[in-house]
């Protein structure tokens, strides 16, 4: 060891500046939004004020709180059945209604607009029985979005819920016995504050998601905060009003990641019911075929009905729609994925080594700061990532400009680096939680062990690390390529000109109301989203 | 005066084909602590569960304080039997402070009440101080403790315990089921537990019942079982021992290769059965007088005393506990003598 200070902290600082630069990712878009919300300008703010802010609360809030009930409502109440009761048909459907997952919320929104359209299935059949479609309520609504978005994002709650009522609902309810109570009595004293933090957990996942939606207002027309950047930037070229609003769509986030964390307090949840599952209650009769009634009912409204329209046009479509263009588009969404996926898992893998290496306060703090982007909705990552980049080409083409070919305007603005550093720091939660939950599987004694054996280095983590990390890394590649896959605000709105992958498309496509001409695109975006989803149903069968 | 509180009568129970309680009939009595012996498998948290309510019985009737709970058509939900129980993993409710866990069971009371007898609890407990902590802030036998107020505080008719200690460790085992012993006797509450270790069943239980197979094979006080076990597999189960081989030779009289011993064998056995008699280490004592040798093959120092493995000149071993003082050496023969108050003897199948 040398004595050289110098030397020193640079060894100090050998497993933290990968997790710094990683950090930076997320750091700077985000800090790129600050002075928008400490110091706002005020001739913007005065016109946002005006015209757009009362609106775009005013629906943020319908959208919380409306998802916000309707994923606990379908949510909580098939976990507890699929969890707890026996009913018929109950092993089918607790893997199959985790199959909205597969389909993006967009998909799911213009397929139900379809369905419900005064030309659609269901009006027809409304006027074929009634004479009249006037009394079918109307999907183009606030309650139409708040309906889609809960059917699209009920299975966040869903699959945590269940996964604590199977551990401990049973046994909840027979403790709520001991003590006198009946079962009903017992799943709302017991069962439910017991399971609190996972229902919690699968909400906040929910409305996340409902804050970072892009296509499914879009495609409705409804304006929330992502719609509403988006038009800022691209319709009305103002990029100081996407980046106001982007700031104080953090800020709504923030504001929901607080008031989580505090409501969570000083107790501590860990499952402990112990021991594997225990039987069920047997639902007889009417009541059996009411649970299974109702998981019907959700799985027919968020997935069977709406694919089965979107595989409808796109069989009616085909001869018309599978043209090379679509092949071209297919084949970027493809490329950008794959991509996306092998940067984030390496970007995952150096994550979870660099703090195996140095666990120390820093490095965990900053690989938390590393993975917040998955709490970034995509249209704010667009700004915030696009807004450096910009500056850095002027500063670039100031200095080299001499050398550069007459009008160059851009270096990296408008090259595929903004969109891969935006989709890093949007996925890297997506690709570092089931590395770092493998990494955590290898014991310090099993490195040890290693070491002792006489492996260092790199050896050491060829011959113990990767092997064992496979697993994990697997799954982070397919469910960043996936993830990459329906992705649609970042890539609309950063992409190098001409870059439409199968997910720009559709939103081209429902822009224009042309939802029969989007589905072939559609049906090969839920085709490869059911991927993860066999493989979460694989992984729990194996559990 | 003692009266019946839980009455077993012949219930069997049956997960799909496979029987998992077989004819099981006991009485436990008012104001006594009941415990079922068997390792895992053999039915003994099953038989807690059909009288909490949470299994259903195949055939025969639980009665509890000559209330019918269980049997004839009957099945009295398991949150009006007035049964407390206190479970293996404890199952506190981890978003409740101690206070509330306590008084978790108590919503019917008024509040004035409800609070005071959380208190009475926590104190009979020795919780008083760690009544706003969470579950997850306490140690193994804190967690363990406020689960048993938490059940008792309601007032149960009877309190089950379901393998109560298994997850503490053996020094806090003992202390505890002493302790808990002496909070039951001390609030006058009946209770039924369920273990596969002996030395807790004998420390806490007035009656012990051995299972095995979802048979109940013996319902007795602990001395019964050790001393005048009723089958080959209690004789086998409870405390240390050999089961030596013999023959009767007249009625009452029975030979073995330590002796012929007249006068001590129960009645129901024919000259000529062969048998095995149940030879404690106890029962086997070291005698430089005696002529019977036996050589050590084994030896265990224990602190107060010796407990020697020895061999008989047929081969047959023996188990024999000798003073501390008595230090012999691997191979070394030493006289020993039976020293006999009664015989336990079961005819060889």
């Amino acid at each position: 060891m040398s004595a050289l200070p110098v030397l020193k902290t640079a060894a100090a600082w050998r497993w933290r500046v990968p997790v710094l630069l990683l950090s930076l990712c997320t750091l700077v878009p985000l800090g790129v939004l600050l002075p928008a919300l400490f110091n706002p300008d005020p001739e913007i703010w005065a016109h946002l004020i005006d015209y757009l802010l009362p609106q775009l609360l005013a629906n943020t809030a319908i959208l919380l709180v409306g998802v916000g009930a309707g994923v606990l409502a379908i949510g909580v109440t098939l976990a507890w059945l699929v969890a707890v009761y026996e009913f018929p048909g109950r092993r089918f459907f607790n893997w199959a209604l985790m199959l909205p997952l597969a389909m993006p919320a967009y998909v799911l929104g213009f397929s139900q607009l379809g369905l419900f359209d005064y030309t659609g299935p269901v009006q027809t059949l409304a006027r074929a029985l009634t004479g009249s479609s006037a009394w079918v309520p109307s999907v183009r609504s606030s309650g139409g979005v708040v309906l889609v978005l809960s059917l699209a994002f009920y299975p966040y709650v869903y699959l945590l819920a269940r996964g604590a009522f199977a551990t401990q609902g049973r046994r909840a309810l027979e403790v709520g016995q001991s003590l006198g109570l009946s079962r009903a009595e017992g799943f709302w004293r017991v069962a439910l504050p017991m399971a609190r933090p996972w229902i919690m957990g699968g909400l906040m996942l929910a409305l996340m998601e409902t804050l970072a939606d892009f296509g499914t207002v879009a495609v409705f027309n409804f304006d929330a905060f992502t719609s509403a950047i988006y038009k800022a930037w691209f319709s009305f070229f103002s990029l100081d009003t996407a980046k106001q609003l982007a700031s104080m769509l953090v800020f709504i986030v923030f504001v929901l990641v607080v008031f989580e964390q505090r409501a969570r307090g000083r107790r501590a949840y860990t499952a402990n019911a112990r021991g594997g599952q225990q039987p069920r209650i047997a639902l007889a009769g009417a009541q059996g075929w009411a649970a299974a009634a109702w998981a019907t009912l959700v799985l027919m409204m968020a997935f069977v009905l709406p694919f089965g329209q979107v595989l409808w046009w796109a069989y009616q479509g085909w001869a018309e729609e599978a043209n090379a263009v679509l092949v071209d588009n297919a084949l970027r969404s493809l490329m950008l994925s794959a991509m996306a996926a092998l940067l984030v898992g390496a970007a995952a893998l150096l994550l979870a080594y660099a703090v195996r290496r140095d666990g120390g306060g820093f490095n965990r703090l900053m690989s938390r700061v590393a993975t917040l982007g998955y709490a970034v909705p995509g249209t704010v990552l667009a700004v915030g990532v696009f807004v450096p980049v910009a500056w850095l080409d002027n500063q670039l083409i100031a200095l080299f400009g001499a050398w550069l070919p007459e009008g160059t305007g851009s270096i990296l603005k408008g090259s595929l680096a903004v969109l891969l550093l935006a989709y890093v720091a949007r996925f890297m939660a997506v690709g570092h939680a089931p590395v770092d939950a493998a990494m955590h599987r290898i014991s310090r004694s099993q490195e040890e062990a290693a070491r002792n054996l006489g492996l260092t280095g790199a050896r050491l983590v060829a011959r113990l690390h990767l092997p064992l990390l496979k697993g994990g890394l697997f799954t982070a590649l397919l469910m960043v390529f996936v993830d990459v896959m329906k992705e649609m605000p970042i890539t609309l709105m950063t992409r190098p000109f001409g870059w439409d992958t199968l997910a720009v498309r559709i939103f081209t496509l429902t822009s224009e109301g042309e939802w029969e001409r989007a589905a072939l695109p559609a049906v090969l975006l839920v085709l490869s989203g059911l991927l993860p989803v066999i493989l979460l149903s694989r992984e729990e069968n194996k559990g | 005066m003692t009266k019946d509180l839980l009455v077993f009568e012949s219930v069997s129970h049956a997960y799909g084909e496979q029987r998992v309680i077989d004819d099981m009939r006991f009485t436990l009595q008012d104001g006594e602590i009941g415990c079922l012996l068997g390792s895992s498998g053999c039915g003994k948290t099953t038989v807690l569960r059909c009288i909490a309510g949470f299994e259903p019985v195949a055939s025969g009737a639980i009665r509890l304080g000559g209330r019918l709970l269980a049997g004839d058509g009957v099945s009295v939900p398991a949150h009006e039997r007035e049964i407390g129980m206190v479970f293996q993993d404890y199952a506190l409710f981890p978003h409740l402070n101690v206070e509330d866990n306590v008084g978790f069971g108590l919503s019917a009371l008024p509040r004035a009440e409800r609070r005071a007898r959380v208190a009475a609890m926590l104190d009979l407990v020795g919780l008083g101080a760690e009544a706003r902590r969470y579950p997850h802030e306490l140690s193994g036998g804190q967690q363990q403790r406020v689960a048993l107020a938490r059940a008792l505080a309601p007032r149960p008719r009877l309190l089950l315990l379901d393998e109560p200690f298994s997850n503490l460790d053996v020094d806090l085992r003992e202390r505890l089921g002493r302790e808990v012993r002496d909070i039951l006797k001390h609030e006058g509450v009946s209770a039924i537990l369920v273990t596969h270790d002996q030395h807790e069943a004998f420390a806490v239980a007035d009656k012990v019942g051995v299972m095995q197979g979802g048979r109940l094979l013996q319902w007795a006080t602990p001395y019964t079982l050790y001393h005048e076990p009723a089958e080959r597999f209690v004789a086998d189960f409870i405390g240390q021992g050999v089961l030596v081989p013999g023959g009767v030779t007249a009625p009452r009289c029975l030979s073995m290769e330590l002796g012929e011993f007249c006068g001590l064998l129960p009645l129901g056995f024919a000259t000529g059965d062969d048998v095995d008699v149940l030879l404690r280490p106890d029962d086997v004592v070291h005698d430089d007088a005696s002529p019977v040798q036996a050589t050590v093959v084994a030896r265990v120092f224990r602190g107060a005393d010796f407990l020697y493995t020895l061999a008989l000149p047929s081969g047959q071993r023996v188990l024999s506990q000798v003073a501390s003082h008595h230090d012999h050496a691997l191979g070394e023969p030493i006289g020993i003598r039976l020293e006999l108050d009664h015989l336990i003897a079961f005819k060889r199948q």
